[in-house]
């Protein structure tokens, strides 16, 4: 066990590609944590996803040992954390469980929304911020120009601010100096009951559930009898120990180290992440505070392509959950898709992430419904309905009104598209709040707009416009009442489930019309004419025709021809194999996916 | 007259009359008729849309010796290797070119045949050959040496469709080479017609439609133009150069050449081909019965007890084996029952007449996708037999036949 005095915990907060988890490579090496020939460049991004995409999804977490140039030895726990809009719930626990925070700039692209947002969050939590500017040495770096610009969001005064070259290491030392010097020790009760938090957790196929806590007060051994507080379950501490980065069993963890226990469970919804441990018998009787169950923002129906993988699809989401506090899903049915989930995410990019998982990890092929936020549902009889999904909202006759969520915008842009982003904003229904100038050449602006009409590409579209210099966050803001309108689609006067959405009335013709557009084309011909509608209620709003097949028969069939075309029917047949039945309409896996793509 | 079908048991009404095309009864008969292919591959050069095995003029050309000689000899060797099987009723000399062969030639190729299976008479003897290669003494010897019907690669009276097809005959030679045939005394001519290519306008095929039929044939097939693998107009399509045929175009032009052959007095009794009564073409209504035949030559496939081989492609492999004494076989595929059963039907429907539906036929109109095909007008029923209703959309049939298990019936 570690003294107090010679702990430190601590995050890194960074927009995506800032070079954090290049910064946290380098620490990896300087400490000695990871021999040279074992460095692989972003080595905390576990996951293959991570790694391609460039971007950190789960929070991890390190201990280094660190001997400081005043000959003491540190155990310096670094908690990493995602980095997009989608997972700032992740950011806040691990924001939970460190006393400070290093604050990474890129010395050419300067300071972005959500790297401010997480820095507002860490300096409200009470973590003590260490400014860096990143990526001096490039050409571009403007290192004094993005100091002036941070001290101006968070304070201090510009010599505060650390010059680092995470690749070429320039800087790193005295970076991990100010660690030491400028960070606090945890505080702790380090003799009272255990109180432990779980803020982040994966699930191993031989070990079960992997947690990573940080221990707050008391401390946690192997063979303890522990308490789960929030699901009141009760195990063992089979194994504990901290991570190096590789799990290093030490038996131990003391007041105010990080680390993991093993407690043998397998149960996958017995442990929530942001859960407090305890002793069994004689522990804590307040769990910590601080977390909330995240909330999901967007939600999607998933259907397996093959109806006998719908067992699958259930247990690959139940082993996903345990990495991924933030993803819920519920059994649904759907006419066109049958048996799936309806699942709730943080966000698209959740959304992407997810799905990609489970069809690369668990080797599912999904059809995913057009996303959809929860909308309120204000019935003529009184009640209020949460409407997750277009099926579950009701006949207009039974509504008084439909309420959609609501959030707080912060955009930062460069001055010189203050117009463009005005316009998209306009476009999406936003009312304009605050405008805040941060030095000559950039601007904070604030909005309030509909969820619904954030989530889609409003992140792409505010990226395009701008160039991509803009950067986004934001916030829930409650519900507001809308003029919202369900859009069906019909095939052949069936409507089709998987492609209703809940649209906003001045949007309603536009979806109905692309839609209509796309199935047209994705929907192969058949032995019928297939009318394909858009319609609100009884109103046509939209419509397309797929005319009948006229000619399919191979023209010529000889002697020599036989078994050719037999292969070449016998080819034809195979690709017909992935359709789905709609009425009496055959429709492509593929259509359903290219349908509802919502990048187009 | 001898009787053309000597393995067909007239049906009491067929008796008086030769049976149409489309008769029932003639259709099936045709599953025991025997019959012979024989493959001449040489053609002047190869056409965009054509995938056969094909020696062209140029590669033809390339060759210090005449392969020609050397190629009837192997022919002739590969026939002398068969089993002795016969007489046949039908034999088909196609290509490639067959008229690229001298009469002599030809007629050392035919007397093979009918020296080792024995030809029977009123057996039909048919060529294919170009309307530019007319010459009243070359085809006044093929019927000397025993061609009974000649099949004119026709394709189109339009000089901007023939050009596009890559053809070298003038429209009007056609009609010449027609006239000439019967001159000589070929009892049977029939015309090919393509439709579909993008130099294609409606007007123009039914223009070409209309000369044909003026023409007074006695079968009349038309084809819609295909891109097959590995053809220059593949290619093209591909790179974008020619588009490809519009199925719905073919489909207006097959609808056009069936009204206008039909009014015209031709049967329908295949989705390609038209006849008057006693001239289907033999050979074919064996295939498509599922009867046995024989191939002989370049990339030639034959059928017999279940068994459907197929001869090497490349000139020099084919002359090499048959030089060396050994069976010019590049492979064979032997059917299972099932198999066989769904090749009867798949065959068997793409012709008017239908098909004795059998268990794997009441077990076609049970399932999900008979049903539908029943519902779409597509698939019928006349007693025994299924029938393809709309012939242009029977490989949505094929394809239902194909997803039956035997575990169904």
């Amino acid at each position: 066990m570690t003294d107090l005095a010679r702990i430190r915990n601590f995050c890194i907060i960074a927009h995506i590609d800032h070079g954090k988890s290049t910064l946290a490579d380098r620490f990896l090496q300087l400490t000695g944590a990871v021999a040279e020939r074992d460095m692989r460049h972003q080595l905390l991004d576990t996951m293959d996803l991570e790694r391609e995409r460039g971007i950190t999804i789960k929070a991890n977490a390190v201990r280094l040992d660190y001997t400081a140039t005043n000959g003491a030895r540190y155990a310096l726990n670094l908690i990493d954390t995602p980095g997009h809009v989608d997972f700032s719930y992740e950011v806040s626990r691990s924001l939970a469980a460190a006393e400070g925070a290093i604050l990474v700039v890129d010395a050419t692209q300067g300071i972005e929304a959500q790297t401010l947002a997480n820095a507002y969050l860490a300096i409200e939590n009470g973590l003590d911020i260490i400014p860096v500017v990143n990526k001096i040495d490039l050409p571009a770096a403007e290192p004094d120009q993005v100091a002036d610009q941070i001290v101006g969001v968070i304070g201090g005064s510009g010599d505060d601010v650390l010059r680092v070259s995470a690749k070429t290491g320039a800087g790193v030392p005295e970076l991990l100096e100010a660690i030491v010097a400028r960070l606090p020790a945890p505080t702790a009760d380090v003799t009272g009951p255990l109180r432990a938090l779980v803020f982040d957790s994966y699930y191993d196929p031989y070990r079960g559930v992997v947690c990573h806590v940080r221990v707050v007060d008391g401390t946690l051994a192997r063979g303890d009898q522990i308490l789960y507080m929030a699901t009141a379950e009760t195990a063992t501490a089979d194994e504990v120990g901290t991570l190096t980065p590789s799990p290093s069993p030490g038996g131990r963890l003391g007041a105010g180290e990080v680390g993991y226990v093993i407690s043998g469970i397998k149960e996958i919804d017995l442990i929530r992440v942001g859960d407090t441990i305890t002793h069994a018998g004689r522990g804590a009787v307040t769990a910590l505070a601080g977390y909330r169950e995240p909330k999901p923002m967007v939600f999607s129906g998933l259907f397996p392509t093959e109806g006998d993988d719908f067992e699958r699809l259930r247990e690959a989401l139940e082993k996903l959950r345990l990495n991924d506090s933030a993803l819920v899903y519920q059994a649904e049915t759907s006419r066109a898709l049958g048996f799936g989930f309806r699942c709730g995410f943080l966000g698209l990019l959740h959304m992407e992430i997810v799905r990609e998982r489970l069809e690369r990890e668990y080797d599912l092929d999904l059809v995913a419904t057009a996303p959809s936020v929860e909308y309120r549902a204000n019935l003529t009889e009184g009640s209020v309905l949460d409407v997750r999904s277009p099926q579950d909202l009701p006949d207009p006759v039974r509504l008084t009104s439909v309420s959609e969520p609501m959030v707080r915008v912060m955009i930062l842009t460069p001055t010189e598209f203050v117009g463009t982003v005005m316009e998209l904003v306009r476009l999406r229904r936003g009312e304009m709040g605050d405008m805040t100038y941060l030095g000559p050449e950039r601007v904070e602006l604030h909005y309030r707009i509909p969820l619904a009409e954030v989530v889609f590409d409003f992140f792409d579209q505010l990226k395009s416009r701008t160039r991509g210099y803009a950067s986004l966050d934001y916030e829930p803001s409650g519900y507001q009442e809308a003029d919202l309108v369900k859009v069906e689609i019909l095939l052949n006067g069936t409507p089709v489930d998987a492609f209703s959405t809940i649209v906003h009335r001045s949007r309603a013709f536009n979806y109905g019309r692309a839609m209509v557009d796309r199935l047209r084309q994705l929907i192969p011909r058949q032995l019928f004419d297939i009318p394909v509608q858009a319609a609100i209620g009884p109103r046509v709003i939209a419509r397309e025709t797929i005319k009948a097949k006229r000619k399919d028969v191979i023209a010529k069939c000889y002697g020599g021809d036989i078994t050719r075309k037999r292969k070449l029917l016998e080819k034809q047949k195979a690709g017909k194999r992935r359709m789905k039945m709609v009425g009496n309409v055959e429709v492509p896996q593929e259509a359903f996916i290219s349908a509802l793509r919502i990048d187009e | 007259m001898s009787n053309p079908w000597p393995n067909h048991s007239p049906s009491p009404v067929a008796e008086l009359a030769v049976p149409s095309p489309d008769d029932p009864v003639l259709a099936d008969a045709a599953a025991g008729w025997r019959s012979a292919y024989v493959h001449i591959p040489f053609c002047r050069r190869r056409c965009p849309y054509c995938d056969f095995a094909v020696v062209a003029g140029d590669e033809w050309a390339r060759r210090s010796d005449d392969p020609t000689d050397r190629y009837v000899d192997a022919v002739v060797g590969e026939i002398a290797m068969e089993e002795p099987w016969g007489p046949l009723d039908a034999v088909n000399l196609g290509g490639g070119t067959p008229t690229a062969l001298s009469a002599d030639q030809l007629g050392r190729v035919l007397d093979a045949v009918a020296e080792r299976f024995g030809i029977a008479p009123g057996a039909e003897v048919s060529i294919e050959a170009n309307p530019e290669d007319w010459d009243q003494n070359a085809w006044a010897d093929l019927v000397a040496i025993g061609f009974t019907r000649v099949s004119l690669g026709v394709q189109s009276f339009d000089p901007v469709v023939l050009a596009a097809l890559g053809r070298s005959h003038h429209p009007k030679m056609a009609a010449a080479a027609v006239a000439g045939a019967r001159r000589v005394g070929l009892g049977s001519v029939s015309l090919d017609l393509i439709y579909g290519s993008e130099a294609e306008t409606p007007a123009s095929w039914a223009a070409t439609v209309a000369t044909a039929l003026r023409l007074d044939p006695d079968h009349l097939s038309g084809y819609a133009l295909t891109v097959e693998r590995g053809t220059e107009l593949s290619r093209r399509v591909g790179a974008g150069l020619a588009a490809a045929p519009d199925p719905d175009h073919q489909a207006d032009a097959y609808e056009l050449l069936l009204a206008a052959a039909t009014a015209a007095g031709l049967v329908h009794y295949e989705v390609s081909n038209f006849a008057t009564p006693g001239h289907p073409c033999r050979y074919n209504m064996a295939t498509w019965a599922q009867g046995e035949y024989l191939g002989f030559g370049l990339g030639a496939h034959g059928h017999g007890s279940g068994v459907r081989t197929r001869n090497l492609r490349r000139l020099d492999a084919y002359l090499d084996a048959v030089e060396q004494g050994r069976r010019p076989r590049a492979g064979a595929e032997t059917q299972p029952a099932w198999g066989r059963e769904q090749e009867r039907l798949i065959l068997g429907l793409r012709r008017r007449a239908g098909v004795v539906a059998g268990a794997i036929g009441d077990t076609l109109e049970r399932s999900h996708k008979g049903r539908r095909l029943t519902a779409a007008g597509v698939l019928a029923r006349h007693h025994d037999r299924l029938v393809v209703a709309r012939p242009l959309l029977t490989d949505e049939v094929s394809r239902a036949v194909l997803s039956l298990s035997a575990d169904d019936c």
